[in-house]
């Protein structure tokens, strides 16, 4: 007779669910990527995730630990399919496979596993690409309908693995073009770039990629995966320092705040990768704190520093901040007062 | 009219499959006595009740069987009629699956009964009338804690209680006792709640909480209660809404405030069960000897609620539900939430037994294995009680106290509702369980220590004063013997010296001395005292040392070991009153004998002899000397003129001595002559100075001891080891010796030994 603590029932989610509910989430904004950037995604989501458990099993065999085990809870898979999404459509192979490895090993099993990691691993992986490999890692293909036609899917295989450079196939993004923009009202910009001309907020392409990535985050939110805190939170400051710095559209404005909720990794930060449980602050109140200051670095970089998007750079710098933030928003407990720092005897 | 109540909501809780339909198929059984009743003296919290029947006794159904010890306590009854063949220990329903003691019986079959004493006018009867009854059926808390009712009804006097809270709520899944009881037995429920509220002075509410998901129960029990001040809440389903804090919210808005009982916010909680054989125990007299036990899980061919009498095995009862033990997974006692798992099923049903749960090994399957927490803060929105689990069980898995305890950890309820949604399978509660067992040792252990270490410095202090008004004394005494030194020096160099205004500050280390001397005394009597005291003590240990033995021979139960360990113990004791005695012999022999007194004594001559110096002016001094002097001049004069008569060889000699004598005469009295006129007052600075000294000794001895006091805790745990090192080297001398001659207490002086190896481990180990 079985001998255990209770409770003796338990709710049929597990890790392994959750992770997998994230991944199904993300192939709105993964079709869309595809849709309008070509196959390129595909690949790279594909291939980080072949490195990423390899890379997984490789440490846990050198650990010592049961691989099958640890796989299962298909928590590699994930921050697979978060670097492949980040990553730009056919960069060379080598680029994808550098970042799903650091993320993995350097970001991930070094500080002990899941669960122990203080950075969220894809981005760690995201930013030691874009540090080391600026040029390769700002290329991004155009839109489809600016250009005339896709990026082919031999010419494709030949850059990826070949180095083999396609001609032409490549666009500034829209917080490109806003930033750089210094001479033109907004409106102008908006109706000379061929980008933002083919598009209705945001930029063709760009905002239905983010439409897709609200879509999964919405879908997750249902699933009760996470709480609504810290990406809502992020989306209201982000939307707030638009709205602050928008100027009316002159030429020095930062852009409308629509534009920066559906231009760039938004929706993806938002909804997968503010969102992480493990590298993010415990409690509600301390998520909305943690999501909210993601929002205002994030505008801060995009308007005032060398990077036209931030999400990796803002998400990791308040994952530096999380345990702070901890700190101070200890929920309050059932029968007492009020809460208080972490660190203060508890009365009896 | 219930549904217009406002209730508030808990944060957190979750819904797990209520599993309730099962045993709400087949009406309320009932059972066919068991071959025999194990009935555990503790069904309850609090001390275990006192047996008042014999083995061989028949006992009637409703029969005392054992007493309430103090007030935390209930009583037990018999359940039917019966032989009581056995009063032993016997497994109980625990989690850790120990043996307490529990009175057997072996019912007849007859089931006859006392005669009950109904009181039908119940509501006009008088209060302490009504809780002696209450008191006298032995009722504790059915709901599952086992709180003796009586100690509830009776709040303190500041607090004010205005609402009854009877919890209807049954938030466990699979459990349906209470619910088919609300249903059977609605009436005894909401006579039960008017009793209670009324020996509670009548609150302003008096609220049932039922979860809406016993509609049957909710109608019921507003039928009953139409027309009364009782109010049936019927509120959402979630767990824990049953927990009694939890409950306090959901129906007052209010928090019970952590680590205080709800009467501190004026609520008084009670299940329904309780309230219903309340009823039964004022109105009808009956004591509480049976309750509703829902018995269920797909291990077993029935399924379904049965009033079932107090000290059943469940064994028993689930040979009567066909059970099957290939398929069962566990045994659990309660809900599969908060239940716990039985490692054996020859225990009783005891008063607390809401469920009996057999699932098969589909319904509730082993638990998966752990995974690492990816702290998805799932456990946190679970949490009824706003806590954090995942840092909860971070700090548990780095056995962070410190941090567990600032997390409130002392506030989570238990009621797993953590680690029900975690999905890496982490036993959450477990750790908590553990963590909370592992501090409130340690809580228990500091109290322990803190308790020696504070006799350890009271002794500290107590030595270092004893030291002090040592060396003071010392020094006063000192000083005393100089100052006559020098008086009499001064005496010599300054034939004359008006005495008067120095002698006062000159007495002053007399006084001291005298005081001093004087103080001694009562330390002698305290002494003595402390020797008889001594005395009686080692006499009642060595009383208290044969007692067990003589008590336990004639049951001859007691092993060689426990006899040759009781004897050793005796002997100790034996030794010990021997020196005790020994001790005080000699030392009330030595305070009889002069040789006390004249330990007392040279303090005392000091004194004098100082006093009398310091008294005598020397000019009388000079004077008294030259007497002597003229004396021996006389006397020597005589011998000489003797010698020279009879020619002997001596006289020569004899004549110088005596020339000597007529010198040091002259020398005095021109001393004498010189004292005498001269009046110049040589005002003591010196001998001030030597009083200045003499408190300068008081002083430093006095800083002494306050250094002592007030030394460093490491300074203070370095002298404990040391003190414990020298301590425990004299030990093994003593064991190493007892074992050399073979002595019969080399046991004694080896746990001594081991003891204070203990002990160094432990301070070395801080």
């Amino acid at each position: 007779m079985l001998r255990v603590s209770s409770p003796h029932t338990h709710n049929r989610r597990d890790s392994g669910q959750i992770m997998r509910l994230v991944m199904v989430a993300t192939v709105p904004g993964l079709l869309a990527l595809t849709l309008f950037f070509g196959w390129g995604s595909l690949f790279n989501v594909a291939l980080a995730c072949a490195t990423a458990v390899l890379c997984e099993a490789l440490v846990m065999k050198l650990r010592g630990r049961p691989v099958m085990f640890y796989l299962r809870d298909c928590s590699a898979l994930v921050t697979g399919v978060l670097l492949g999404l980040a990553l730009p459509p056919y960069c060379p192979w080598w680029l994808v496979v550098v970042g799903s490895a650091t993320a993995i090993i350097l970001a991930k099993q070094l500080y002990g596993g899941m669960g122990f990691n203080p950075f969220n691993p894809a981005m760690v992986g995201y930013v030691v690409l874009l540090i080391s490999f600026p040029v390769a890692m700002t290329q991004w293909a155009a839109p489809a309908g600016v250009l005339a036609d896709q990026v082919g899917f031999i010419e494709g295989m030949r850059q990826i693995w070949g180095g083999v450079p396609i001609d032409g196939y490549t666009a500034a993004t829209p917080l490109d073009v806003v930033k750089q923009n210094s001479s033109l009202l907004l409106d102008d910009v908006y109706t000379t770039d061929p980008t933002l001309s083919e598009g209705v907020w945001a930029g063709a392409g760009w905002e239905w990629v983010n439409i897709g990535f609200l879509l999964g985050g919405l879908f997750l939110l249902y699933q009760r995966v996470f709480t609504w805190h810290a990406p809502v939170s992020m989306l209201v400051t982000l939307t707030l320092m638009a709205a602050l710095f928008y100027d009316g559209g002159s030429s020095h404005s930062g852009g409308s705040p629509l534009f920066h909720l559906l231009s760039g990794a938004t929706m993806l930060g938002a909804f997968f990768i503010v969102t992480d449980p493990v590298t993010s602050a415990v409690s509600n109140r301390g998520r909305m704190v943690y999501g909210a200051l993601v929002g205002v670095l994030l505008y801060v970089m995009r308007y005032w520093s060398n990077y036209p998007d931030a999400i990796a750079f803002a998400v990791l710098l308040m994952n530096f901040a999380a345990p702070f933030i901890d700190y101070y928003t200890v929920p309050r407990t059932y029968g007492h007062k009020k809460s208080r720092p972490a660190t203060n005897k508890g009365e009896h | 009219m219930g549904s217009l109540i406002k209730t508030w909501e808990i944060p957190g809780g979750v819904h797990p499959p209520e599993n309730k339909a099962q045993s709400l198929q087949l009406p309320l059984g009932k059972m066919p006595l068991p071959p025999t009743l194990f009935l555990p003296l503790n069904q309850h919290i609090g001390t275990p009740a006192k047996p008042v029947v014999e083995v061989g006794d028949r006992v009637l159904g409703g029969q005392l069987i054992a007493d309430a010890e103090g007030v935390f306590s209930a009583r037990v009854h018999a359940p039917t009629s019966g032989k009581v063949s056995d009063i032993k220990d016997s497994l109980v329903p625990h989690p850790s699956g120990m043996s307490a003691p529990c009175i057997i019986i072996e019912p007849d079959g007859a089931d006859e009964w006392v005669e009950l004493h109904p009181l039908e006018d119940y509501l006009s009867a008088d209060k302490s009338e009504l809780l002696s009854r209450i008191r006298a059926a032995g009722i504790a808390g059915l709901g599952g804690a086992g709180f003796p009712t009586s100690v509830k009804l009776n709040p303190r006097a500041d607090h004010s209680i205005d609402t009854l809270i009877l919890n209807g709520t049954e938030c466990e899944p699979y459990i349906t006792a209470d619910d088919v009881l609300m249903q059977t037995r609605a009436d005894e429920v909401i006579a039960g709640s008017l009793l209670l509220a009324k020996l509670l002075d009548y609150p302003e509410h008096i609220l049932v909480g039922v979860e809406d998901n016993k509609p049957e129960a909710i109608a019921a029990l507003q039928k009953a209660a139409a027309g009364t001040e009782v109010q049936v809440v019927p509120f959402p389903t979630k767990y824990p809404s049953g927990g009694e804090k939890q409950l306090i919210q959901i129906l007052t808005g209010r928090e019970v405030p952590s680590g205080q009982i709800p009467a501190t916010i004026g609520v008084v909680c009670q299940n329904v069960g309780t309230a219903a054989s309340v009823y039964r125990a004022v109105r009808f007299g009956e004591p509480l000897v049976s309750r509703i036990t829902t018995v269920v899980g797909e291990a077993l061919q029935t399924q379904r609620n049965v009033e079932v009498l107090l000290g059943t095995p469940i064994d028993y009862l689930l040979e009567q539900h066909g059970f099957d033990a290939q398929r069962a997974s566990r045994l659990v006692m309660g809900g599969p939430m908060m239940g716990f798992s039985l490692p054996d099923a020859s225990v009783p049903v005891i008063k607390t037994t809401n469920c009996i749960l057999a699932p098969s090994k589909v319904e509730l399957p082993p638990p998966a294995p752990a995974q690492a927490c990816i702290r998805c803060g799932l456990c946190a929105e679970a949490c009824p009680a706003s806590l954090l689990p995942q840092q909860l069980f971070w700090y548990a898995q780095a056995e962070d106290y410190e941090k567990l305890e600032s997390h409130n950890l002392f506030d989570c309820i238990e009621c797993g509702a953590c680690s029900y949604v975690c999905p890496s399978n982490i036993p959450l509660v477990q750790y908590y369980r553990a963590a909370k067992g592992t501090i409130r040792h340690q809580q228990q252990e500091k109290e322990k220590s803190d308790r020696a270490r504070r006799r350890f410095e009271f002794r500290q202090e107590r030595i270092a004063k004893e030291e002090a008004e040592k060396e003071a004394k010392r020094a006063a005494r000192k000083q005393a013997a100089e100052e006559a030194k020098r008086k009499l020096a001064e005496q010599k160099s300054a034939p004359v010296a008006e005495q008067a205004p120095a002698a006062d500050s000159e007495l002053r280390p007399v006084s001291t001395a005298q005081a001093q001397a004087t103080g001694g005394q009562p330390s002698r009597a305290v002494q003595q005292a402390k020797l008889e005291r001594n005395l009686v003590a080692a006499q009642s240990s060595l009383t208290k040392a044969r007692e067990p033995l003589t008590a336990n021979e004639p049951g001859g139960t007691v092993s060689q070991e426990q006899l040759d360990k009781q004897q050793a113990r005796i002997k100790q004791a034996e030794l010990k009153v021997r020196e005790a005695e020994k001790k005080l012999q000699q030392f009330q022999a030595s305070s009889d004998t002069p040789t006390t007194t004249q330990e007392q004594d040279p303090v005392a001559a000091a004194i004098a002899r100082a006093r009398a110096k310091v008294n005598q002016s020397p000019e009388e001094k000079l004077r008294s000397s030259l007497e002597s002097l003229y004396k021996r001049l006389s006397k020597a004069e005589e011998k000489a003129a003797e010698a020279r008569a009879e020619g002997s060889d001596k006289a020569d000699a004899l004549q110088q001595g005596v020339d000597k004598l007529k010198e040091k005469i002259a020398t005095s009295q021109k001393e004498l002559d010189e004292l005498a006129p001269s009046t110049v007052a040589q005002p003591s600075s010196a001998s001030r100075s030597d009083a200045d000294h003499a408190s300068l000794a008081i002083e430093k001895a006095k800083a002494k001891a306050a250094a002592m006091a007030t030394m460093s805790a490491e300074d203070k745990l370095r002298n404990q080891i040391e003190s414990l090192k020298a301590r425990l080297e004299k030990a093994q001398e003593r064991l190493a010796k007892a074992e050399a001659e073979g002595d019969e207490n080399v046991e004694a002086f080896r746990t001594g030994v081991s003891k204070l190896e203990d002990k160094l481990q432990q301070l070395n180990n801080r």
